[in-house]
């Protein structure tokens, strides 16, 4: 036998799913030849609970907490595309207040969103400090979210016809203060990673996205902006109040990972802008469409009237019935489009409801996008991914 | 049902029914949004030109997911979203299929399809023809069914637990501890029926009644 006769299986390595970067629960098989990676072929489902069965036995109303459990660090987003795709079967529209106070929750949100990630991401090729850091601040969200609907993560506010509740005393000049505040530690994190040389030598030219291919794969949010294309569900098809806020869509150029990074970390600027106008146009009125077929009456109320009573009762367990139709929901959540597919028959459960998350989709292109990098760069292209199982497996 | 279109859709609408000729069985919009039928044969001839056409340039392939109606004769409806970043359009493919039907596969037209088609056969069992790689993917190794087919039930089959003596996860068939509970809280709230909940024995038990006298 010659030495060019000699045939080398490639060694598959399992990567995960208990490993801290593969973010959550994810399997990863990779085909490797010495350190460079052939084949990846994720195996994903270990965190899949059936959302969508489960919502199919629920009402509206019930339905609503499991949206938080998707997506577990940008629970609000996605509440909002249920909120949405309710509202438009059943054909009402919550009020302004509402309106900017869903809008408000959701950039909070998309700005823990990043920070996690950027965060992880940081950490996942080597930066011990980042996470540190932007937990911190991401804990000041927690609080307005704590001190809004009483639950720091799975908030269940958002409803069908606006949100649940007012605002507290306080919390407007609290979110005021936070955002004149918050630019500052974008700051300091850019100076941990943006010039950074070892953040720049693993992530820049690694897991280059095409624009074509960005298309082709179905991608959306950062993983699209982040290759050039100037995409975003809340200045294309504005929804809620999003076409009174002025701001802007940052787009990179490379469409590779540090392409994303930057994005990130530009969506932040933009997201303290639209939170700032939002604190600024707060309208008064109510917060929750003043219908008793679809929100609670108030307590007073209850303690008088029979009739408020009735309503409370037949709301919170018949729950209200949805006009047959079907609807195709989008909203640019942190991590993309995240769409809800509601196909309703006319009665007080959804017909089916089938959950579009972003994170499924970018996951599919980890074979193309992997194939002929190194196994530590296949870290480096997940954590720029923004992977979250909770939506992935559904 | 194309009548409550806003203009640049209904436009859309026309343009799709022209271009593509005999591939669209029918258009009809649902909410403002468009809906174009095809048959299952023709379905990939219609996702291309909706890629390809300079006036449409649906690019995207955002969704593929299926819907149950166990009581038709084509059980399964398909449903494709797709999205023109050029156009800033949306526009929803759907097509009727038999159970035992073969969907040919979208994965040659866009990538993305790869994994939403594997996601529909593992929760439905619709297969898809000639796909790369049609394997389960959400549902657990070695799983037996369909789970959102609405004749799965909601508690499913098996349940795992793991097993201290022989030091492994074993499968079981379900057990509940406590009867499964669905309340059936419709009720003439919103609009009678007529009738109300438990009139019907009472007719029952009349007619009963009539025939015993009779008797």
């Amino acid at each position: 036998m010659t030495a060019t006769d000699v045939q080398i299986k490639p060694m598959t390595l399992n990567f995960g799913p208990q490993h801290p970067a593969a973010h959550g629960v994810l399997r990863l098989v990779l085909e490797m030849d010495g350190e460079v990676v052939e084949r990846a072929d994720p195996h994903i489902g270990l965190l899949h609970r059936g959302t969508e069965k489960l919502i199919e036995y629920k009402t509206y109303l019930q339905a609503i907490p499991y949206f938080d459990r998707l997506d577990y660090v940008s629970p609000m987003n996605q509440e909002h595309a249920f909120a949405l795709a309710t509202e438009k079967l059943l054909g009402i529209e919550p009020p302004k207040r509402g309106q900017y106070v869903r809008v408000m929750f959701c950039e909070l949100t998309r700005i823990a969103n990043h920070l996690l990630n950027i965060a992880t991401f940081a950490l996942d090729v080597g930066a011990m400090t980042p996470i540190l850091w932007a937990f911190e601040e991401r804990e000041r969200v927690m609080e307005f979210y704590e001190r809004v609907c009483g639950a720091r993560l799975h908030a269940a506010y958002f409803r069908p016809g606006g949100v649940h509740q007012d605002l507290p005393a306080g919390l407007v000049d609290d979110i005021k203060a936070f955002c004149a505040r918050f630019p500052q530690h974008i700051d300091h994190l850019e100076n941990l990673l943006t010039d950074n040389r070892i953040f720049r030598q693993r992530t820049v030219d690694i897991g280059i996205v095409s624009p074509e291919e960005a298309m082709d794969w179905g991608f959306s949010g950062p993983m699209l902006r982040g290759s050039g294309i100037a995409w975003d569900l809340r200045k294309a098809q504005p929804y809620d109040v999003y076409d009174e806020l002025d701001f802007q869509i940052p787009v990179g150029k490379t469409g590779d990972c540090f392409a994303r990074y930057l994005v990130r970390i530009e969506e932040m600027r933009q997201s303290i802008a639209i939170i700032e106008q939002c604190l600024e146009k707060l309208p008064e009125g109510p917060v929750m469409i003043e219908s008793t077929k679809v929100s609670p009456p108030n307590r007073a109320e209850m303690k008088r009237s029979m009739e408020a009573l009735i309503h409370h009762f037949k709301l919170y367990t018949e729950g209200y019935h949805v006009p047959p139709g079907e609807t195709y929901t989008a909203v640019e959540a942190p991590k993309g489009e995240f769409a809800v597919f509601l196909v309703s028959d006319g009665s007080n459960k959804p017909y089916r409801c089938k959950i579009r998350a972003p994170g499924f989709v970018h996951l599919s292109a980890m074979d193309q996008l992997c194939r002929g990098h190194m196994l530590a760069d296949s870290v480096a292209i997940l954590g720029s991914m923004d992977i979250v199982f909770g939506e992935v497996d559904r | 049902m194309t009548a409550a279109l806003p203009p640049a859709l209904q436009d859309l609408a026309d343009y799709v029914t022209m271009a593509a000729g005999e591939i669209v069985a029918e258009v009809e919009s649902i909410r403002g949004e468009l809906i174009v039928w095809t048959r299952t044969e023709r379905v990939l001839d219609l996702l291309t030109q909706l890629r390809d056409d300079q006036n449409l340039l649906f690019k995207q392939l955002l969704d593929i997911t299926a819907v149950d109606y166990p009581d038709r004769q084509h059980r399964f409806e398909v449903v494709y979203n797709l999205l023109s970043l050029k156009h800033n359009q949306r526009i929803r493919v759907k097509l009727a299929v038999e159970e035992e039907a073969v969907v040919p596969s979208a994965a040659g037209v866009f990538s993305s399809a790869i994994w939403l088609e594997r996601e529909v056969w593992d929760l439905f069992g619709i297969f898809f023809g000639e796909h790369p790689d049609l394997r389960r993917i959400l549902t657990d190794y070695g799983f037996e069914g369909h789970p959102l087919r609405k004749d799965f039930p909601l508690t499913g089959y098996v349940e795992v637990r793991y097993d201290e003596e022989q030091k492994r996860v074993v499968y079981e068939p379900v057990k509940l501890t406590q009867e499964f509970r669905t309340f059936d809280f419709a009720s003439p709230w919103e609009g009678m029926q007529g009738i109300l909940p438990g009139d019907e024995k009472a007719v029952a038990e009349a007619e009963s009644g009539t025939a015993e006298g009779k008797a």
